[in-house]
């Protein structure tokens, strides 16, 4: 889908049902007596970009984490993919985060085995293609991004940089039709940073993957140019286009906006 | 010079107020504030050159402590080149103006809630090792059949970890426990004229008792704790949180192996233990003790019998699957940062230990009861 038509809405809009991967009503979570989410509403449609964001302890990763199945739903509901996460048989599930892919905020890279093998480890798992071919998937992913003489090495022997690419080349091993990210960005310099979202960018234009992205910078925000859900308290802030959120005279937008 | 001194109107303070002075300074000032003549004194500062937080922390407590005296005190203007950073730091609030009503907890919980909190907790921690403990033998068994979602190799590499690994540890000191044993038990057996028996003690003690026993603390501590602490490291890394996501258990990629390693390698290292520590004892018996080697052997070999191996075997298969099972439990548990790691790795091991030796006395009672 094209980033001019806005692919995430607070779920009061008319679009076609069928464009919608991610349809999130009234979610509620919580952590013993601590209320994480509350009344959250919003689909992301197909093949969109779709940026989470909000300060510290907002509640962004936790939205994150209730939408792939990491967090217990208290109230509400979540659709991902047309199916309702609370409905799902373990099988099923299980069926449905292989058409999902996630790259966590550290890349969680399994640390005991190699980064090729940390590649072909989803591939492995749920096909039955044969080894050889795995390993050449798995180094052709890691060629796309940019990794390609790192399939030997451990993740301890990586950079930051290095480790978050080798973690989208391992979401993006099964060909996912989401791709969720937790803080591409975060503890990297300007540079690579940049350089993770033009990955992430290339992923969602080449192959049509819908992405959905959590992260509180700024620049970050303005290169990924997707629609943005802002979080705060645990609560939607604002949903709708980045350029209209920093016109807005809502006292939160505006300090989020321009911090200084 | 850094200093403090009284005149007519109260304090004078001089030179550098820092982290490295403030403590001198301060123990001077009270008795200056105490012992001035005048109810209402003035701090002049405008002779400092130095100041630092902690210096600017202790000017904003003076009029606090001239109140703790029944006085006053009024600070007098700083240099201007100290004004700027002393109203930086202290327009925080001053906890030592803090009243002691305010530090008190908002809402105390009473003994019964307490107890009755405390109780829910082990409730919901027991259900929830007692759920993993039924999860990870059902995969475990299970996963004998079907292989999916385990990686290959992993079974031989925790083998070899867990069990050739471990070996040269565990052998040398059963060898020295054998040993140790035998001269124990042949000074108390000299005493009547039965110096013999030290045979049969030493066959039964080391392949029922001691060689289970030992093998498996050995393995709590070196094994057990790995399992642990490497679980709880996954966890804090948000490793096991992305096999969740790639759709894998990471039960059983990741301690399924750990379990079969542990069950097929603790009863060949018991096996090996038995075999050194007869070893040992064997070679105490003979050299220290001067008993004649064949009729050694004969009471070593009539005193085993295939029972006491099995009892052996058997306990330490049991042994090996609690400390998996706790071991697998007090990772996932894991809370925190390295802290919570180092606190899954000890609380493996202590739990371990007391649950083999809970489990020892356990099998003995069926095994030897009459």
């Amino acid at each position: 889908m094209s980033t001019t038509t806005s692919p995430i809405t607070n779920g009061d809009g008319d679009d076609d049902d069928d464009d919608v991967v991610i349809d999130v009503e009234n979610l509620a979570v919580s952590y013993g007596d601590h209320l994480a989410l509350e009344g959250i509403t919003l689909e992301v449609r197909r093949g969109g970009v779709a940026v989470i964001v909000g300060g510290s302890g907002s509640g962004k990763t936790t939205l994150l984490k209730a939408v792939i199945g990491l967090a217990p739903i208290s109230s509400g509901r979540i659709r991902l993919l047309d199916r309702e996460l609370r409905k799902l048989t373990e099988i099923e599930g299980r069926a449905l985060l292989q058409r999902i892919g996630v790259m966590f905020q550290g890349g969680a890279l399994l640390n005991s085995i190699t980064v090729g093998e940390n590649v072909a480890l989803p591939l492995e798992m749920h096909t039955g293609l044969k080894a050889d071919l795995i390993d050449e998937i798995a180094r052709t992913r890691l060629r796309l991004v940019g990794l390609e003489g790192a399939a030997d090495k451990l993740p301890a022997e990586l950079s930051g940089g290095m480790r978050k690419r080798a973690a989208l080349a391992r979401a993006m091993a099964l060909d996912p039709e989401i791709l969720f990210c937790d803080e591409p960005g975060a503890g990297l310099d300007p540079i690579t940073a940049a350089e993770i979202d033009r990955l992430l960018l290339t992923v969602n234009e080449s192959l049509g993957i819908t992405l959905v992205v959590v992260t509180h910078e700024l620049l970050s925000i303005e290169r990924l140019g997707g629609d943005l859900l802002m979080i705060d308290e645990g609560r939607v802030l604002y949903s709708g286009s980045t350029s209209q959120a920093r016109q807005s005279s809502d006292p939160k937008l505006k300090r989020f906006f321009q911090p200084a | 010079m850094n200093r403090v001194s009284g005149d007519e109107h109260g304090l004078l303070f001089e030179g550098s107020l820092t982290l490295s002075t403030v403590h001198l300074i301060a123990e001077e000032t009270r008795p200056l504030i105490r012992n001035h003549p005048a109810q209402a004194l003035r701090a002049d500062v405008s002779g400092l050159q130095r100041l630092d937080t902690a210096g600017a922390v202790f000017l904003r407590g003076l009029s606090t402590m001239a109140r703790q005296e029944d006085k006053t005190l009024l600070l007098g203007p700083l240099p201007d080149q100290l004004q700027k950073f002393f109203e930086y730091v202290g327009h925080t609030p001053t906890p030592i103006a803090a009243t002691p009503e305010s530090s008190a907890p908002a809402d105390r919980e009473g003994a019964l809630e307490r107890l009755g909190g405390n109780l829910q907790l082990f409730g919901e921690r027991l259900s929830a090792f007692l759920f993993l403990m039924s999860d990870l033998t059902w995969s475990a068994v299970s996963g004998l059949f079907r292989r999916t979602g385990m990686r290959r190799g992993s079974f031989v590499e925790q083998a070899i970890i867990i069990g050739s690994q471990g070996l040269p540890v565990i052998a040398l000191i059963l060898f020295l426990i054998g040993a140790v044993s035998t001269l124990q038990a042949a000074a108390q057996l000299r005493q009547f004229g039965a110096n013999i028996l030290v045979a049969d003690l030493l066959a039964i003690g080391i392949c029922v008792e001691l060689g289970p026993l030992m093998t498996a603390i050995m393995v709590a501590g070196r094994s057990g704790s790995a399992i642990a602490a490497e679980i709880a490291t996954m966890k804090f890394t948000e490793e096991i949180d992305a096999l969740h996501t790639m759709a894998l258990d990471p039960l059983r990629l990741v301690a399924v192996p750990k379990m079969w390693a542990m069950v097929l390698t603790v009863p060949l290292l018991t096996t090996m233990a038995d075999l050194t520590g007869l070893a040992g004892g064997t070679l105490t018996a003979l050299v220290a003790l001067e008993i004649a080697p064949a009729t050694f052997f004969d009471r070593l070999f009539d005193a085993l019998h295939v029972k006491d191996i099995v009892t052996g075997l058997v306990k330490s298969v049991s042994f090996a699957w609690i400390i998996t099972v706790l071991s697998v439990y007090r990772g996932l548990d894991f809370k925190g940062g390295a802290v919570g790691v180092g606190l899954a790795t000890t609380s493996s091991v202590v739990s371990s230990i007391f649950a083999i030796i809970v489990l020892d006395l356990m099998w003995n009672l069926v095994f030897y009861l009459r």
